[in-house]
Parts: C-alpha cells; sequence; structure tokens
C-alpha cells in the first residue's frame, strides 16, 4: 500500500511547461530521502488549468500545487510530504482568490466546471485498466451487453446527446441508422483527428483516459452490430497513440477486447489508423478514404457512411469527445442522470479550449446553457492584464466569432448557430482590443486555404481568392467593393462546396464583417488597423506627456527608431518604425499609442 | 422500389429511385454543365458546376452526385444557381491562362463553352495564377497543368478504368495538382499512354503532340474506322483535315470499346503517313526494284504466273492472304486463287494462333470467340492465364477490371506480377510453362469437390470419362510440386471459378508450345465444358488474336480446306456452290498449308507465290529458312503499304492502300463484323486491295463485275450462310456479330446456347509434357504469360513506322 498518490500532469500543456523536469525532480528528492517508495507516482491526464501548469495533485490530502519549478520539489518533499506542512507558497493564488486556494473546489476556474467526460482525467493513471475499472470503467458495456442493440441507440438518442465533432447530431440516431444497414459487416470508428487550430479536447481525454474511448466504441459497436473499430489519430498525437495501444493490449487481456466479450457472443476487434496531419481528414468522408489507404478527400453525401463506410460497410463515425460520454449515459441509470445537465436541445456538458487573451488559458467542462460571460470570466477568469473584451472565436476556422453585446448568450447549439458561430469541437480564442478582426479572419482562412483538399472549386480556388482580398486589405491596398465580393464570394462557397470544410471555411469572414463591419471599412477607407495589428495602417507614437523617458523602448527597439534623452520624452522615428510592437509591451506607462498613418488624431491605446 | 416523381423547372418526371437529379434532368433534355461528371467513373462532385437548387435544401446541390426525392422541386437554373455557376467559373478563369487563341481545345473546351453560356467574359478576381511548368517529355501528348481544372476524370479514368495509376491528385490547397507521384514526368511514370486522359479533358491541359497547329475541331471531319492494330476491333474517329489524318477519337458509344482505348488505337495511325509508304507498282531488274506501271506490272505477274501453272501445274501456285486486310480483299483473293486452279490458299501470321484455332475447333467445333467482349465485364468470376491483357488486348483489360470492380471473383495464373493482379482475389504465380497442369489441376479439384455442372456435362458434352481419367493424376499436391503453388492456392482458386453463377476463361490466342499449344486450349475448354460456363452470356472463352482481321481472314475462305465461314471443300455441295457462283471449276485437292508448304527440308512443290499483306520472312519461325524459300521460288508478288522483309525478296511489289483509304469491312474477335470507311485518298498510284485484285481477275481473263466493296460483300454474304444477314446497309447502323443468317437477324451474342458446332462438346484428355519448354525453340516462347507482349511474334511492320515505337510496351504488329 502506498502512503500517498502524487498525480503528475503528464498532458501537453504541463508537459511543454516542463513537467518532466518536475518529475525528475520529486524522484530525485525522494530518492533522496529513501521514501520513494511510499508514494505511488503517476504521470496523470490533464486537470485542465494549463494556464498554472506544471501540475502535481496529492491524494488523499487534496492538495493541487501548481506553477512549479524543478528547483521547488525539494521543498514539497521535505515540509509535505516528510513534514505533512502543505506548502502555502506552491498552492494557487490569483486576483479571483483571497488566500492560496488548496484544492479544485476553492479554485474559482473550476467552480462552474462540471467533469462529465474529464472524470477521470487527473485522477486515474491512464495507462491502468484497473483504475478505470475501479472508477466503474467498463460497467456500461457489461450492462449493454444485456440490451437490445435497438434499445441502446434508444437510450442514447433519449439521452440527447448530440455529436460533439461540431456538427451536433443526435447520436443515437446515427447509430440506429448504421445499426438498420443491411449486411454482416460493420464498423465504428472514432474520430481523432482532431486539428482546429488550439484545440485539445480529444488529446486530452485520450491521454487521460483512453479507455473511457474503448468503451464508448465497444458500446457503439453493440448497439450498430459492428465487430471492428478503427480509431484515426492524428500522428502528432505519438502519447495518445502509446497510450491507446497500451488501453487495447489491456483490454485483450481483460476479454474486453477480441472474441466473445465479457463470454457473451460479441466479438470487437480495434486498430488505429495514424492520420498524417491533413486538417480535411476530420471530414468523415475524407477520414473513411484515408483509412482505406486512399488520398483524404471528401467523397458526396449521400451515401452516408451509416449506408457506406469504410471499405464499402456500413459505418459509425463518432468524435472522441462524443464516445466519452457514452459509458456515463448507458451506465445503470446514467441516462437519467445525463439528461439533468444542459438545456433543452443540448444535454450534457461540453469541453473548450480556452486561449487567448484570457487569463485562465486551459481546458475546460461546463454544462450547456452556461454563457459566454460566465465561462470566459468566471471560469476563464476574464481578459488577461485587464484590457477590454473584444470577441471570442467559437468552433475554430469553420466558426465565427461572437462579440461582446452578445456576451450573454447561452452556450448550446442552436445558439452559437443563430449567432453566425458554431459549436465546432470546442475551440474557444478569446481576443481583446488589440486583435484586428481583419487579421483574424485572415488568420482562419489562411488555414483553411492551405488545408483545402483541392477537390471541389469553390474551396480550392475561392478561398484563395478570398484570402487575396484580405491581404490586399490588410496590406492597405483594399478598395470598397472588396467587402462586397467577400460576401458574395463568401456565400457561394457556402452554397456550392463539397464537404463541411468548404461550405464552413468562409465562416470566419462571415461572421467578423457582420459584427465587425466598422473596422473592415477602416482599414479600406482610413487606411487605419485600430487595433495595431496590420503593419501598413497604423503608426505608433509615444504620449509625450506620460513618458517618463524610462528609456525601456528605447532598449528594446530593435531598429534604434526610439530616441530621446533619459527622463526626457521619447519619440519614434517612422521612418525606421517597423512596427514590430517590442516598444509597447515594455513600456510600463502604457504610453505608446496606435495613432493612424500621418495622423495624430484617432489615438487608441 | 417503387418510381420517384419529382419536378425540375416546373417540368415533372417519374424516375427510377437511385436516379440522380443530372440524370433525370438530361431524360427531360434539360442540360446542366457538367466538367467533372463521368458516367462510368465513381460520384465525384468535384466541379461544383452543375450545383441546382432544390427547394428545402440548405444548399446547392451538386446534380451529378445527388439522388432524386420524392416531391422533390428542383431549379436548374435560378438566380442563386446561375450566381454560383458564375462564381464557379469566374474562379477558374482566374487561374486559368486565357491563350484560347491559340489553344489547341478552342472549339471544344468546357471552360470556353459555359463561359460563353454564362456570359462570363473575364474574371472578377485578380491573383496568383499557377505557374507550372510543361510536361512534354514523351513522345505523345503535352500537359499544361497551368490549364487544368482538377476536374478529376483523368485520374479516374487512369486508375479504376485502365489500371494504370499513373496519376493522382498532388499536394493540397490551391497548388493542389494532377500528376505523377512527386511530380515527376508522365514520361517515368506507370503511364501506357492510352491517352484516355486526353480524350476527356475538358479543357486544354492534355494535348496530342501530333495536332500541334494542324487545325481546329470544327474544320476537321471525324470518319469512322475500325483501330487496324489487335483483333478486338475498336471503334475510332479519324480526323481528318485535308487529306490528313490529325487525331483519332474513341466512338463513345461503341459496344466493343465504349469510348475507351490504348496507345495503340489513340496514337498508333501515323503509319498511313509514312514516308515510307510504296506508291507505285515495283518490279525487280537486276536486282534492284524499278517503278513501272500499273499495266506493265499486271503484265507480268500474269505471264509469269502462267508461265509457272503451265509448267509445274495449278498447285505450283500458293497464295497467302491478310490478317490486316478487310473481308472483301481477302474474300476476293481466295477467290482468285482458287480461280486460278489450287486451294492453296492461307494465312500465314503466326503459327501460335494455330494451335489455339486448332483447340478450339476440337472442343467446340468453331475457332471463333464464344462470347463478347463486353460480356466479360458482366461476367461473376474470371480467370485470366496464359495471357496477359494488359499489354496484349487491353480493352479486353480493362473489362476483367470492370468485372472485378463490380464484385467478380478474380484469378489471376501468371508468372509475372502483372497490374491486374491489384485488384485480383487469387494470384497464382505459377512456373512459366505449367499452365496445363494447373488447368488440370483445376479441373481435379472441381470434380473432388463436386463442383461440376453435372447436368451440363451430361446432356452438352462427350468423353467426360476419359478426361476424368487423367485429371485425376492431378492433384493439388501434385499440381502444387509442378507449378510452385500451394495446393491450398489451387482449391481456393478452383472454387472461385467453379461457384461463380457465371465465370469466364480469359487468354490469348498467341498461346505456344510453352503454355501447351492446342492441348492447353483443350484443357481451358475442358473446364468451362465441366462448369457449363460456355454457351451463356458472360462465360466462355476468350482466346483473342493479335491481327485485327485474323478472324475475318479466316472467316473469308484464307485456308487450304475450306471457303467462306468454314465451308469445308471436301463437302461436294460447296463446291459446287462457289463454282457455279463463280463461274470456274474449284479443285478437289486439298490446299496446301503455309506451315506444311514451309517446312523445313521437305520439297512442296510451290514454285510461284502471291502474298498480301503479310511478311512472314519476319514473322517469327526461322527467319532464314523463309528467306531462302521465298528466294528459290520462280515468282513471287507481295503487296503490301511498305516495303517488307518479305517484298524485299519479291519479283514484283504492288502498293496497297491502308486501312484509312479503303472502303471494306473487318470482323474482330467477338464475331463482329465492322464497316470501315475512307478517310484518305491513297498515295501516289496506290489503289485498295480488292480493286488491286478485280483488276489483276480481269487481266487473267475472269468475269468479275464489282463496282466497289459493297458489291464484294453482298456476293461473300449471298455464299455464306453465317453472313446472309449481313450487308452494308445494316453495316452502317452499327457492326453485326456473325451467324447472323437473316436480314432481320440481330446477330449472335455468344455461341453454342443450344448445341455446340460440333453437336456435343468434347472433354479432352490432355497431359502436361514436362518436356515441352525443353523443346521450345524460343519463338514468342515468353510472350503470352510472363507480362511480354503478345504480339511479340508479329512483324513490326505498320508498329515501327509509328510514334508507338516509342512506348516500351507498345505492340509489335
Amino acid at each position: 500500500m502506498y502512503e500517498k498518490h502524487i498525480m503528475i500532469c503528464g498532458a501537453t500543456g504541463c508537459l511543454s511547461s516542463g513537467s518532466t523536469k518536475v518529475s525528475e525532480a520529486l524522484i530525485e528528492e525522494l530518492e533522496k530521502h529513501g521514501i520513494k517508495d511510499k508514494y505511488r507516482l503517476v504521470m496523470s491526464g490533464c486537470p485542465g488549468f494549463c494556464e498554472v501548469g506544471p501540475i502535481i495533485v496529492i491524494y488523499p490530502d487534496e492538495v493541487f500545487y501548481c506553477r512549479l519549478k524543478p528547483k521547488d520539489m525539494a521543498e514539497l518533499v521535505e515540509n509535505h510530504l516528510v513534514g505533512g506542512e502543505i506548502v502555502e507558497r506552491l498552492l494557487y493564488k490569483g486576483p479571483d482568490v483571497e488566500a492560496p486556494a488548496r484544492f479544485y473546489d476553492t479554485i474559482p476556474f473550476y467552480a462552474k466546471q462540471k467533469f462529465n467526460v474529464l472524470r477521470n482525467s487527473g485522477v486515474i493513471d491512464p495507462e491502468s485498466i484497473d483504475e478505470y475499472i475501479m472508477r466503474g470503467g467498463y460497467r456500461a458495456l457489461s450492462r449493454a451487453m444485456e440490451m437490445e442493440p435497438q434499445a441502446i441507440c434508444d437510450e442514447v438518442k433519449d439521452a440527447g446527446l448530440r455529436g460533439r465533432g461540431g456538427a451536433g447530431f443526435p447520436t443515437g440516431v446515427k447509430w440506429g441508422f448504421t445499426n438498420k444497414a443491411p449486411g454482416p459487416k460493420k464498423y465504428i470508428v472514432c474520430n481523432a483527428d482532431e486539428g482546429d487550430p488550439g484545440a485539445f479536447m480529444d488529446r486530452s481525454i485520450l491521454e487521460g483516459d483512453p479507455h473511457a474511448i474503448l468503451e464508448g466504441m465497444l458500446i457503439a459497436g453493440r448497439a450498430c452490430g459492428a465487430d471492428e473499430g478503427y480509431i484515426y489519430c492524428r500522428a502528432e498525437y505519438p502519447l495518445a497513440i502509446d497510450r491507446l495501444k497500451k488501453a487495447i493490449e489491456q483490454a485483450k487481456e481483460y476479454a474486453l477486447l477480441g472474441d466473445n466479450i465479457l463470454g457473451y457472443d460479441f466479438n470487437f476487434k480495434m486498430n488505429i489508423k495514424e492520420g498524417a496531419g491533413a486538417f480535411v481528414c476530420g471530414e468523415e468522408t475524407a477520414l473513411l478514404a484515408s483509412i482505406e489507404g486512399k488520398r483524404g478527400m471528401p467523397r458526396p453525401r449521400p451515401p452516408f457512411p451509416a449506408q457506406v463506410g469504410v471499405f464499402g460497410k456500413p459505418t459509425t463515425i463518432n468524435n472522441v469527445e462524443t464516445l466519452a460520454n457514452i459509458p456515463l449515459i448507458v451506465k445503470e441509470g446514467g441516462a437519467a442522470e445525463y439528461v439533468k445537465v444542459g438545456t433543452e436541445g443540448s444535454k450534457g456538458t461540453k469541453v473548450f479550449a480556452l486561449a487567448g487573451k484570457v487569463r485562465n488559458t486551459g481546458l475546460c467542462e461546463v454544462p450547456m446553457g452556461i454563457t459566454i460571460e460566465e465561462v470566459i470570466y468566471d471560469v476563464g477568469g476574464g481578459i488577461k492584464g485587464g484590457r477590454e473584451f473584444k470577441a471570442v472565436q467559437a468552433g475554430g476556422p469553420s466558426g465565427g466569432c461572437i462579440p461582446a453585446d452578445l456576451l450573454d448568450l447561452p452556450i448550446d447549439y442552436d445558439s452559437l448557430t443563430k449567432a453566425g458561430a458554431i459549436m465546432g469541437s470546442g475551440g474557444l480564442v478569446v481576443m481583446d482590443d488589440r486583435t484586428c478582426m481583419v487579421d483574424l479572419a485572415r488568420y482562419f482562412l489562411s488555414f483553411t486555404q492551405k488545408e483545402s483538399c483541392g477537390k471541389c472549386t469553390p474551396c480550392r480556388e475561392g478561398t484563395k481568392r478570398m484570402l487575396e482580398i484580405l491581404d490586399r486589405i490588410a496590406e492597405g491596398e483594399g478598395i470598397p467593393e472588396d467587402l462586397e465580393t467577400l460576401d458574395n464570394l463568401a456565400h457561394n462557397i457556402k452554397d456550392s462546396a463539397l464537404c463541411g470544410l468548404g461550405q464552413t471555411c468562409p465562416n470566419p469572414v462571415l461572421s467578423t464583417i457582420r459584427y465587425f463591419r466598422h473596422e473592415y471599412e477602416e482599414h479600406i477607407n482610413e487606411n487605419f488597423c485600430r487595433s495595431g495589428i496590420c503593419k501598413p495602417l497604423f503608426n505608433y507614437k509615444i504620449d509625450a506627456e506620460n513618458c517618463t523617458g524610462c528609456t525601456a523602448c528605447a532598449r528594446a527597439c530593435a531598429v534604434d527608431a526610439i530616441k530621446g534623452e533619459k527622463k526626457e520624452p521619447h519619440e519614434i522615428d517612422q521612418e525606421l518604425c517597423t512596427r514590430c510592437g517590442s516598444c509597447i509591451d515594455k513600456c510600463r506607462q502604457d504610453c505608446i499609442m496606435i495613432t493612424r498613418v500621418g495622423s495624430e488624431a484617432d489615438v487608441s491605446n | 422500389m417503387s418510381a420517384i416523381n419529382l419536378t425540375i423547372d416546373g417540368r415533372e418526371i417519374e424516375v427510377a429511385p437511385g436516379t440522380t437529379i443530372l440524370q433525370a434532368a438530361r431524360q427531360l433534355g434539360i442540360d446542366i454543365p457538367t466538367f467533372c461528371y463521368d458516367p462510368e467513373l465513381a460520384p465525384n462532385g468535384a466541379c461544383r458546376i452543375c450545383v441546382v437548387e432544390v427547394e428545402k435544401a440548405r444548399a446547392l446541390v451538386a446534380s451529378c452526385v445527388a439522388p432524386v426525392g420524392p416531391g422533390m422541386v428542383v431549379h436548374t437554373e435560378s438566380d442563386r444557381v446561375v450566381s454560383a455557376r458564375k462564381s464557379v467559373l469566374s474562379l477558374l478563369l482566374a487561374n486559368h491562362p486565357l491563350d484560347c487563341i491559340t489553344c489547341e481545345k478552342t472549339g471544344e473546351c468546357k471552360l470556353q463553352d459555359y463561359c460563353y453560356r454564362y456570359d462570363v467574359a473575364s474574371s472578377e478576381y485578380v491573383g496568383a495564377i499557377k505557374d507550372l511548368s510543361y510536361d512534354d517529355t514523351n513522345a505523345f501528348f503535352v500537359r499544361d497543368m497551368n490549364k487544368c481544372i482538377l476536374c478529376g476524370i483523368c485520374v479516374g479514368k487512369c486508375q479504376d478504368v485502365v489500371g494504370a495509376g499513373a496519376i493522382d491528385f498532388v499536394k493540397r490547397g490551391f497548388v493542389t495538382n494532377v500528376g505523377p507521384g512527386f511530380e515527376d514526368p508522365i514520361e517515368d511514370s506507370s503511364c501506357v499512354f492510352c491517352g484516355m486522359c486526353i480524350d476527356n479533358c475538358p479543357v486544354g491541359a492534355l494535348i496530342p503532340k501530333y495536332v500541334t497547329g494542324k487545325g481546329r475541331p470544327w474544320q476537321t471531319e471525324p470518319v469512322p474506322a475500325v483501330c487496324p492494330y489487335c483483333s478486338l476491333g475498336c471503334n475510332i474517329n479519324l480526323h481528318i483535315k485535308d487529306n490528313e489524318v490529325i487525331g483519332v477519337s474513341p466512338v463513345e458509344e461503341s459496344p466493343v470499346n465504349r469510348g475507351h482505348l490504348c496507345v495503340q488505337g489513340k496514337f498508333g495511325w501515323d503509319f498511313v503517313h509514312s514516308g515510307d509508304r510504296i506508291t507505285a507498282p515495283l518490279v525487280k531488274s537486276d536486282g534492284v526494284f524499278v517503278e513501272v506501271s500499273w499495266e506493265e506490272a499486271l503484265d507480268y505477274i500474269v505471264d509469269s504466273i502462267k508461265d509457272v501453272q503451265s509448267r509445274f501445274g495449278p498447285d505450283a501456285l500458293m497464295g497467302l492472304g491478310s490478317p490486316k486486310a478487310s473481308n472483301e480483299d481477302n474474300y476476293l483473293f481466295q477467290k482468285l486463287i482458287r480461280s486460278l486452279g489450287t486451294n492453296n490458299v492461307d494465312s500465314y501470321t503466326c503459327h501460335c494462333h494455330a494451335s489455339s484455332v486448332d483447340g478450339m475447333v476440337e472442343a467446340f467445333g468453331n475457332a471463333a470467340a464464344t462470347n463478347s467482349i463486353a460480356e466479360v465485364a458482366e461476367t461473376g468470376a474470371v480467370l485470366v492465364i496464359g495471357a496477359n491483357p494488359e499489354e496484349s488486348h487491353p480493352i479486353l483489360d480493362y473489362r476483367v477490371r470492370e468485372a472485378a470492380q463490380k464484385g467478380a471473383e478474380l484469378v489471376v495464373a501468371v508468372p509475372d506480377m502483372v497490374k491486374l493482379v491489384d485488384v485480383s482475389d487469387h494470384y497464382l504465380p505459377l512456373k512459366q510453362g505449367t499452365e496445363l497442369a494447373l488447368v488440370n489441376g483445376l479441373a481435379n479439384v472441381i470434380i473432388a469437390e463436386d463442383l461440376l455442372d453435372k447436368a451440363f456435362v451430361e446432356k452438352r458434352t462427350e468423353g467426360f470419362d476419359q478426361f476424368k481419367k487423367t485429371v485425376d493424376k492431378y492433384t493439388p499436391e501434385h499440381v502444387a510440386e509442378i507449378t510452385g503453388l500451394t495446393a491450398e492456392e489451387i482449391r481456393a482458386a478452383a472454387r472461385a471459378y467453379a461457384s461463380a453463377e457465371k465465370a469466364a476463361i480469359v487468354s490469348d490466342a498467341a498461346v505456344n508450345k510453352q503454355t501447351g499449344g492446342a492441348d492447353f486450349v483443350k484443357a481451358l475448354a475442358n473446364l468451362a465444358l465441366l462448369t457449363g460456363n460456355v454457351g451463356r452470356e458472360s462465360t466462355g472463352v476468350y482466346l483473342p488474336y493479335g491481327e485485327n482481321n485474323l478472324q475475318g481472314s479466316a472467316d473469308m475462305g484464307v485456308h487450304p480446306n475450306n471457303v467462306t465461314c468454314y465451308q469445308h471443300l471436301k463437302d461436294e455441295k460447296v463446291r459446287e456452290k462457289f463454282s457455279r457462283a463463280w463461274g470456274v471449276r474449284i479443285s478437289e485437292n486439298y490446299g496446301l498449308s503455309a506451315a506444311e508448304a514451309f517446312e523445313a527440308g521437305k520439297n512442296s512443290g510451290i514454285k510461284a507465290m502471291y502474298i498480301m499483306g503479310e511478311n512472314p520472312v519476319a514473322c517469327g519461325g526461322d527467319k532464314a529458312q523463309i528467306a531462302d524459300y521465298m528466294k528459290n521460288l520462280d515468282f513471287l508478288v507481295v503487296q503490301d503499304i511498305f516495303m517488307t522483309e518479305t517484298a524485299s525478296l519479291a519479283d514484283v511489289v504492288l502498293p496497297a492502300a491502308a486501312f484509312a483509304e479503303k472502303l471494306g469491312t473487318y470482323t474482330n474477335s467477338e464475331r463482329r463484323v465492322q464497316l470501315n470507311q475512307p478517310a484518305l485518298e491513297p498515295p501516289g498510284e496506290v489503289f485498295p486491295d480488292w480493286a488491286v485484285l478485280v483488276e489483276l481477275a480481269e487481266w487473267f481473263g475472269f468475269e468479275w463485275d464489282f463496282a466497289g466493296p459493297e458489291e464484294v460483300f453482298a456476293e461473300l454474304a449471298s455464299l455464306t450462310p453465317d453472313y446472309a444477314g449481313i450487308s452494308y446497309q445494316r453495316l452502317s447502323e452499327g457492326g453485326l456479330q456473325w451467324p447472323c443468317p437473316a436480314d432481320d437477324h440481330p446477330g449472335t451474342k455468344f455461341l453454342y446456347q443450344d448445341s455446340f458446332s460440333r453437336g456435343l462438346g468434347l472433354f479432352s484428355a490432355v497431359e502436361y509434357d514436362p518436356e515441352a519448354e525443353a523443346e521450345s525453340d524460343g519463338h514468342s516462347a515468353a510472350c503470352c504469360t510472363s507480362g511480354g507482349h503478345s504480339c511479340r511474334c508479329l512483324s513490326e511492320t505498320i508498329t515501327r513506322r509509328s510514334v508507338i515505337s516509342a512506348f516500351k510496351n507498345s505492340c509489335c504488329v
């Protein structure tokens, strides 16, 4: 028996902020004290709060340490593990708490979250099937074995689960289609080709709770009459693939995969297919082509995969997060519990990747129906640096932006669509007043344009032309007709592109024009980018009244464009200035302003 | 399922479920534009020009892939649709070189046509355009991918129809392109230069080199012709301008090739314009050919032949007809030779064909193909053995591939990995020369596992017991030892062939000693008889020939023992009928076959020979011996389009018109008689063979009264029951497959529905002879089974004068 469980976050966010080194230091310290064997060290799944990583959670003490460095480990071992004293210095602190917060229940980031699909992430050892089982894992599967396949479909349908990949199609209905499709051979495919920039919900689930996906797929297999599954996971997720492989081996040992699963007349073979990083392979028909070894290009639907799927056989394709919901719904009494969370049309929770100018970046799972404001201000802790909230991009490159006056919009499939965004896979990029909306549209379009498979004309050619127009506008070469051209082209692409990627890729452009038309017009008609992003369209200017002559800006300037004596107001030589923004980051007085080119009016900062 | 009613542009229509909106609209005569749609390819839906508005649908739908639904209301030219189409055109145009003035495609470019239709004069989008380099490394066509609109039809044809897999989409986004892997030159890819990408390209991205600057589409006149290469007889259109062929296109509605071609049909016609053509009669004087007048040449021929015959008797003359000349030419040729009192008339193309003819005749009573080419695509199992149709008969290969795609079990039993293996279910890489053993082994399994068609064997065949006794020895284990396969592979292949409701065997008439020659063909026939896979649609044994009119020349009586369509000369009634019709006395003596005549060390007694369109000296066998034979003749006349190895040994050489220069019929491997229209005036003093023969007959003193090939055909049809119902008038509507005994007979798609030509089908007890390989003379040894070309035994007379000689896999006819 171990005295304590020490969960070191081994998920992507914390790994990149250095949790491997922290873990090494911890082990070194424990060995120094000769107490290593007393503790079970686990590289755990993601607790979500990436902003404050690396994170260590200690059970049963229920202590959440964050922002850890290797050098903190000596103190942590000495004081906490040996001395039994909590190291207050390493607890969560922030403007939203009065005193250091000791555990999840007192950290505001977690206050409004509801852990359904992330229930095991950070809590169990993702490489231990036993821990998964101890947390109730595979019980839903054993219940499903006693159910009629159609009854499973109905239960999932009645629970109101909608596809978490973005489109929100009712999962139970989809299963029913495959169940009813004729033929002895059917497949379940897990779409783990998460590709939206900044999104890592699926990755965290796969890395933190791989058995939940296997269980979800097995239940889907039972419900659809399928005996083989593919997990299509992008090769850029080596840890997720590694954990899935281990989980599959363990499940085989436990007779949860293979022939006669749990003693029933039910066989299931699980395969992993690594995707090579094409965004379009997240589109289901392209994904199927890719599994078959063909070039990942979408094909027209119908026929839908439920009729003609992978290798021509009926196939159900579900997203990772969707599948992670399944055990919760199908377990004894699960469905009744499940429907209690969410709204009329959108049940359960949704995991979001919070990114951008928000204070608490990371992964959060919130009940459907929560407002944008709650997510950004309560979970996200508001805008970084106390700046002004401008908009949030929901749904990644296929989604749209939601402006400040829609902050009270509830997050559910239908409200988001109505507002011109989409639920998407769950990316939320928060933007402040320093974000240029033309540039935002341009960023997402440059992504989709590069990732267009090239098959259909509107997407292949149209995104390029839209991008060129946006490039021109950002360069100050825009003409008034550009907005109409953009609008027409965007609508024609939406109307006539072949697949979901093409049909949704104009959304960022359309929604920014819808809510921030004035910014476009300002770029085109006044050659001004108020956010200070489109370099030819603004100047930096130092506010002489507030400048203290600290010289920080001048020292930061790589091209020596800032002149001025010490303790005297400084000035920027516009000829030399490259508008790199280094000075603005260094100025402590906030006195570097964005001005129109050749003008001193319209000052903003 | 019941029919579906919908409304398109205010007009109601009822169609079958599964019909696409595009198909339904076309039934109403509504023209929806398409770039990427091709009915034989998988639904694509890429170009989006065919979008239509369906009421209540969220977005526009691509009509080429969207199925109709009950009560659907469709608008094909609404404002929304037109706006989207204009947008697509504008987007394509923005990235397309606007060199229409000099573009070869002008006039038949879909992009141009649709821009005209929707009034898109220029693009509203200004920006980057593709700047890719030309690929003109190959001999056949230029690939200008800057013009490509990425419809993907070429990719579909190349991968799914042809199976070459030379091209695919490469890269992503705006820089997506079509080309070979790693964007290598097409020359270095697996391209087979069939030209189907060119024929189906909607824009000017793929242009054959020969057309450049030669003429606009509307300036050329398409003339229907029959491909002069292999025996499948593909229908082509020759595009003619100023007495020059400047292009070839496949005939879309052809039942033979259905718009498909191979490198020979697409590019192999240029020999007709070769500078090597003989353009006037030549007489050898002191070892050198001198151009003479026709009168002089004919005089010389008549005198010389009469002289030989008067000195050595009528049987001192022999005629060799041509598997490349028309039916009319061959009919008149044997008529002339027989009118001169001898039956010494034969064809000498390749004696490997002879063994397959013998095998088929023995088993079924007739050498002709049992079934039609198109039927292969609909069969349930195909056994490909002793053949590589990919190179010898590509169109047949496409049909086998199509069958496999439609779910047929495909067994490929060849020594080497051919492309067909990619789509096969059973690949049996057997040892070269052990094919016969394998076929006997398959029969053994079929009998042992009781997979045979007992009713068929009982009612329609004879010789089963003897046959069974022989194949009983060929257990899978024993055959495995011989062939190098495993017993289980052999069993699985036998089950695949025998279990299908319909199964076909595809081999090659150019079978040779190594595969067992006639015995091998008999073994194949045994397999078909054993399983009842003959005499029904989509079954049978396919043994296509190498030459375009080998079937026709045999049908026309270019044979020592038969007159037209195998009417045997030992039958006095036949002799009587032809004697009366021709006004001559047909000799009762059997003629000599070509093989007998040329047999080494024998004195055949032949002193004069008349060879029309054949080149025995270059065509396999012991070339030096045959050349000596020719040199020793008292008189040799050769009629050909080029100075062949044989012609160079002649005393007189008569020029002949090429296929494109003469009217006539050709009969393909599926017994389909097809009309070839003259597209060109022959060069110089050249006349069609039939005209030369009519003239020569007159000089010999016969009263032949033919104004043209149509009258020749009418005569031969009147004397040939199988051709009796065929006429030029009917053929102008399309080919007819014999037997076609009456004017209202539709022709015969497959043979032996009720009985075989010999009555019962005959099982033959044939044994694998391990010595055969050792005996093989090397002639065409590996050609049929090892990926080499089955026509390698042919003389290359025309191939070497065509651009297709540049292609490593090209045929050598």
